[in-house]
């Protein structure tokens, strides 16, 4: 395996063995001396399209740990539509040197095209694309949902309920596509004007009432964040009456099981898709996810680096 | 004197024809010695309502001349060029300069479109009337590449027209519903994370104007239908007895959104490819005569335009020179229908509407626009062709049937797979 672009690309087996190495990895990150050797004279650039504090340092550190040289190559999103292509920023990097990028690109398919159209030779890791995907976020929720949740490798019979802003949304379709993969019953919620009746063909069911939803006891409960920047026109009515239909927080809040976990890819709204209450309660999985991200990382650059090399 | 021996005939008769200067001279036996043609089929020259010449502005992709090459070796003798050039050919003295192009060419009859409104904008009338009375005596209008989505610049240009003769092509696009659109919408965009273009943004303009149409008494044209809906609607609009007509590219004829899956720009084309239910029911529709013609939207972008982003990458196909082969497969592979209606759909119709005279029919008298088939070729789809731009989704595919002749007023422009002075 070469690149990691769409979780479409991993099978059962495959996944599987990612998740069991980044619980490998990721003891490495609590011992005194964080660091393997393991792609040691190896260059990961961080290539970005898109702001992104938390991904693009969980990859840096990820590819720091493994003793890779990493460079981060922040472009201005206008840069994409004006100025150097991207087939051209990617040859330069490759031609400096880079065996792997990462890349977070506002359109989708971006991340695909870099790996498939033959510009470069090195590895590709999409780190989010567009409303596409982003595999390593639904790698580290998998990772983080099995830790708690299961003593298994996979994730038969866990009940998963996805709650927001489907529609823009790479983390949802890349945790649809992974979770079912690993045995999951997935389910989305939202309004259907962020939630069209076209997700069910990804494998996953849907419910356009939080309640109704919340009511079949799911075992996990990610939020996600209500993604502006990527909406043309108005999809609710008013943020308020969001809140008041869709944030986990009052009385949907309380209907959460006492073993049910809590999931959010960040950045959190506090008082929008999420109340403070839930945010903080212990029952929120949230920084275990940051640092299984981490592990995530560590072992996918690892497969696809370290690999054939 | 030119003798063209024992050509099969749209009707299926085997037969002589000979072209003194550039007119047909006889439809029959003769005992002149000529070019042996048997088994190939003589069709009158094609005609294509939709391409893209992108001269002048956009020379790097196509030019009035590489345009002509490629249709003369896709079996067309009159080319009906859009209006989105820059400058757009909204005023006499563009369309008249396309005309001229085209004659400087040689290969075939371009005719120009004219804009519907001003740069396209859709907002103002563009100077309707002097490029009906120019030099280029503009029949077709169109805004092509945008749609006349106001209603009321809709209901005036149809009336106005309509005292010109004319016709207008409508691009049948809401814009409103397909703000950034880049495919299909349906189970496979949302997979994709690729904004969707909802077929009711198609066919909630076409049901809008077929009303119009029927208001104003005013001719309507279609430009390349895609989906099932606007089949039905097309199909609605004919029973009313309103004076519609409706066009299919090849590309929506064959291919299917499938191929986006693999994020290559070469299939990014507006409106998208659709599904296969769509395809199948556009193919009934070119069958049983709810759609009209063919019409190659021929597009042609230079591959900086698409070797990029599939979002960033530039919408639209080449087709000039597969067309024949799509329309074969179409209506002949499939035993569907016979060589007298690929004539109608590739060229007779489309003369009609765009009121083009001296094409679409192989008689005594007319002048001398022939192609001639090799039914029984099967050939390899080339990426690189006679146009400028290689931006072909039909490359590497494996197609029936091969143009052999091309005949323009009498003489070769297309001979052996060879374009005059090419």
């Amino acid at each position: 395996m070469k690149h990691l672009t769409s979780i479409r690309e991993l099978d059962k087996g495959s996944a599987t063995a990612i998740l069991d190495n980044a619980d490998e990895l990721g003891a490495v990150n609590t011992r005194e001396v964080k660091k393997l050797p393991a792609l040691r004279g190896k260059t990961v650039v961080n290539l970005f399209y898109e702001n992104s504090t938390r991904t693009r340092i969980s990859f840096e550190i990820a590819a720091k740990r493994l003793s890779a040289d990493v460079i981060n190559f922040a472009a201005a999103t206008s840069s994409v539509s004006k100025g150097e292509s991207l087939k051209d920023t990617a040859q330069t990097l490759e031609a400096l040197g880079a065996d792997a990028i990462v890349i977070r690109h506002p359109m989708s398919g971006a991340a695909h095209t870099l790996a498939s159209k033959g510009w470069i030779s090195g590895s590709v890791v999409n780190a989010g694309d567009g409303s596409h995907e982003h595999p390593t976020q639904a790698l580290l929720d998998a990772l983080t949902i099995r830790q708690l949740k299961k003593s298994g490798s996979d994730l038969a019979g866990i009940k998963v309920l996805i709650v927001g802003d489907i529609q823009h949304s790479r983390v949802a379709r890349s945790n649809v596509l992974l979770l079912s993969l690993l045995g999951a019953e997935v389910t989305l919620a939202g309004p259907e004007t962020l939630l069209p009746k076209t997700f069910s063909a990804l494998g996953s069911e849907i419910s356009h009432s939080f309640e109704e939803a919340l009511s079949a006891k799911p075992d996990v409960v990610m939020m996600l964040r209500v993604q502006r920047e990527r909406m043309q026109g108005t999809f609710f009515p008013s943020e308020r009456e969001y809140a008041a239909k869709w944030s986990l927080a009052g009385e949907r809040f309380k209907m959460l099981g006492s073993d049910t976990i809590i999931l959010h890819p960040g950045p959190m709204n506090r008082g929008f898709e999420i109340s403070n209450e839930a945010a903080d309660d212990p029952r929120s999985a949230v920084l275990t996810q940051v640092r299984n991200g981490l592990a995530v990382r560590m072992a996918v650059l690892y497969k696809l680096m370290a690999g054939e090399g | 004197m030119q003798v063209f021996k024992g050509v099969q005939l749209a009707s299926g008769e085997t037969t002589d024809i000979t072209v003194e200067g550039s007119n047909i001279t006889k439809v029959g036996k003769t005992k002149e010695n000529g070019l042996d043609c048997s088994g190939l089929i003589a069709l009158p020259g094609f005609v294509d309502l939709h391409t893209h010449l992108r001269q002048p502005g956009y020379e790097a992709s196509e030019t009035v001349l590489s345009g002509s090459r490629s249709g003369a070796a896709g079996g067309y003798t009159a080319l009906f060029a859009m209006a989105n050039s820059d400058p757009v050919a909204d005023t006499a003295s563009v369309v008249e300069q396309v005309m001229k192009l085209g004659e400087e060419a040689g290969l075939l009859e371009v005719r120009p479109i004219g804009a519907v409104t001003k740069g396209l904008a859709g907002d103002e009338l563009s100077a309707l009337g002097s490029m009906a009375t120019s030099a280029a005596r503009v029949r077709v209008f169109s805004d092509d590449g945008n749609c006349v989505h106001d209603p009321l610049v809709m209901q005036r240009a149809l009336t106005y027209v309509k005292s010109l003769g004319g016709v207008i092509a409508q691009h049948a696009q809401e814009p409103r519903l397909t703000e950034g659109s880049q495919m299909n919408s349906g189970e496979l965009s949302t997979e994709l994370g690729l904004k969707g273009w909802p077929s009711v943004a198609e066919e909630s303009i076409i049901a809008r104007d077929a009303l119009l149409a029927e208001q104003t008494g005013a001719r309507l044209h279609i430009c390349h239908l895609t989906t099932a809906g606007a089949v039905d609607v097309v199909r609605w609009a004919k029973t009313r007895g309103i004076q519609i007509t409706a066009e299919v590219t090849p590309h929506h004829l064959m291919l299917t959104e499938d191929l986006v899956r693999s994020y290559d720009p070469v299939f990014k084309v507006n409106p998208p490819l659709r599904r296969m239910e769509d395809t199948l029911a556009l193919r009934e529709g070119l069958i049983d005569g709810t759609i009209d013609v063919i019409g190659t939207d021929h597009a042609p972008h230079s591959s900086e335009k698409k070797d990029c982003e599939w979002e960033q990458a530039a919408f639209g196909m080449v087709g000039l020179e597969h067309a024949a082969s799509v329309a074969q497969e179409v209506l002949i592979e499939s035993g569907a229908a016979d060589w007298n209606r690929l004539s109608e759909v590739m060229s007779s119709k489309p003369a009609e509407i765009g009121s083009l005279e001296g094409h679409g029919s192989i008689a005594l008298g007319q002048p001398a626009n022939l192609v001639l088939i090799d039914p029984a070729a099967s050939r390899t789809v080339a990426a690189v062709t006679h146009s400028l731009s290689s931006n072909n989704p039909f490359a590497g595919r494996q197609l029936k049937g091969r143009v052999v002749h091309t005949v323009f007023r009498g003489k070769f422009s297309y001979k052996d797979g060879k374009v005059k002075n090419a």
